[in-house]
């Protein structure tokens, strides 16, 4: 904005408050109902909603998967979005601070004289996109499953097996449909290559430098075999909803 | 009518208009009693001088054609007041101990009345608080109002932005379950894959390379006093600048063209 701009601004404004109503009580009116609104609402939400409490926090377990607070879904996304694992800092720090200054910084680079909203349509645009990115992933981070979650369809009878696969890191280094590590052989249609028992002999015999679940066996048996039938399930003629091309194994 | 303050009262009679008589006793004793009544006003008002700043704040003008849109910025600020009042309630049954934090959430949960109220009002008002914020935040940038003169109002209101999703960052670790324990794991791990600072920075989190007692101790005064002293020195700032740029007109009010048009047309 120029000089000229500038007092032209600050003299129509001028004229729009002097024609305006005092702050005291009509601001205050509308203020205070809104604020009654908001204290309902959180009441509501309180009485309707409840404070949940999980399972006390266990640092030795690492197989609980963590879930943020919905308003921190759509960051959590963006680490979901950026694969490899050499830009996950562009992800993690890089597009939320250039983001942020991009924000801070807004009213010294829109220089617009323009305030009506019709009248910026760039401004405009920009925000609606950016809305619109964060709104959907925020939907997606509230419709996906957790990091360490295994995300094709599973049949009911091996669900239990799926939670076991999960929850014992197997996705650190292999991969199941789309979630998972490449540093093993892809499990996606494990069972077209290997029978149940050979998938059993692998777990408690692994190839270095895969761990062996001989210990599960031992001490938990029945999830061991739940373990070992989600596996053996993974065949291609089984329906797991994901896209081609991924059971080609690496 | 004498709890009315100073600056609220009709002006006093000019020294021409009084008439020479002396009072009856019961005038007098009606004058003192109206002295007496705004003698705390008064005296308050005698050393303070607050009275011209809560004139100006008060009866300021609003401009013309301010809606519901204009009310979002005072719930924001009315939820974070809610979440200061809940908060102090729950600091007094909170124990930020490793051991201790989940038994005294629980206890807070089950035992202490109201204690679940409580607690799903701050929880929840955390939510209510970072949408109307949003909201607030969206309402400036469509009314235009961050432009001149108020880019340092935008400025600060964008800072609060970020201290409130810290707070709901390090407020979510304190139930201490399973949950918020490895939701915070990763929230700082993230901070810790940033180039050149973020190791320090998560360090710092952390008070440690370890998630421990000295994280949860962080956490815990990063939530309650750092970051809320922070909050509410800017709402400050924030408020000083409304009531000294005013608050914005819509930005479909022309007030000088209007007679020019309406000739046009």
């Amino acid at each position: 904005m120029n000089r000229r701009e500038k007092e032209e601004y600050l003299r129509e404004y001028s004229i729009l408050k002097s024609q305006g109503k005092p702050f005291f009580p009509y601001a205050v009116a509308k203020d205070g109902a809104m604020a009654c609104v908001t204290m309902a609402v959180i009441i509501l939400m309180a009485v309707l909603f409840g404070a949940e409490l999980g399972p006390k926090a266990d640092p030795t377990t690492t197989t609980y998967s963590p879930r943020p607070e919905w308003y921190f879904f759509f960051l959590f996304e963006l680490l979901r979005v950026v694969k490899p694992p050499a830009l996950v800092f562009v992800a993690t720090i890089g597009i939320p601070t250039i983001c942020l200054m991009l924000l801070l910084l807004l009213p010294f680079y829109d220089r617009n004289p323009e305030r009506h909203p019709l009248k910026r349509p760039i401004a405009m645009i920009g925000a609606v996109a950016t809305v619109a990115a964060m709104g959907y992933l925020t939907v997606l981070g509230a419709l996906a499953g957790p990091p360490s979650q295994v995300d094709i369809y599973v049949a009911p009878e091996y669900e239990r097996g799926a939670e076991v696969a999960a929850s014992a890191g197997c996705l650190g280094c292999h991969r199941i449909g789309h979630n998972g590590n490449t540093l093993g052989p892809d499990l996606t249609n494990i069972g077209d290559r290997l029978g149940r028992d050979a998938i059993a002999r692998t777990l408690v015999n692994p190839t270095a430098p895969m761990p062996s679940y001989e210990a599960l066996r031992e001490n938990d048996p029945e999830q061991f075999n739940q373990l070992v039938d989600f596996i053996a399930s993974l065949r291609a003629d089984n329906p797991h909803s994901e896209p081609e091309g991924d059971g080609s194994g690496h | 009518m004498s709890l009315v303050p100073k600056f609220m009262r009709p002006a006093p009679p000019r020294p021409t208009e009084r008439d020479g008589a002396a009072p009856t006793p019961a005038q007098r004793a009606k004058a003192n009693a109206a002295e007496g009544g705004a003698g705390l006003v008064g005296y308050l008002d005698e050393r303070t001088g607050a009275s011209p700043f809560l004139r100006g704040f008060l009866f300021r003008k609003v401009p013309k054609g301010t809606n519901w849109f204009y009310t979002l910025g005072s719930a924001t600020m009315f939820a974070f007041v809610s979440q200061a009042v809940t908060g102090v309630f729950l600091a007094m049954y909170y124990e930020p101990d490793p051991t201790r934090a989940y038994t005294s959430a629980a206890h807070i949960t089950n035992d202490v009345f109201l204690g679940e109220l409580v607690r799903g009002m701050h929880r929840w008002g955390a939510t209510v608080m970072i949408i109307l914020i949003f909201l607030h935040m969206g309402r400036t940038f469509v009314f235009g109002a961050y432009k001149y003169p108020r880019e340092l109002n935008w400025v600060i209101g964008v800072v609060l932005v970020v201290l409130t999703l810290m707070m709901g960052l390090t407020g979510y670790l304190l139930p201490f379950d399973q949950r918020s324990f490895w939701a915070t794991v990763v929230g700082v791990n993230i901070n810790a894959s940033g180039p050149i600072m973020g190791p320090y920075l998560a360090d710092f989190m952390r008070g440690g390379a370890e998630f421990g007692q000295s994280t949860l101790s962080r956490f815990y005064a990063m939530h309650m006093m750092l970051i809320p002293g922070l909050i509410g020195a800017l709402i400050g700032a924030h408020l000083y600048l409304v009531s000294k740029l005013g608050t914005s007109a819509p930005p479909w009010l022309k007030a000088e063209k209007k007679s020019l048009k309406r000739e046009e047309i």
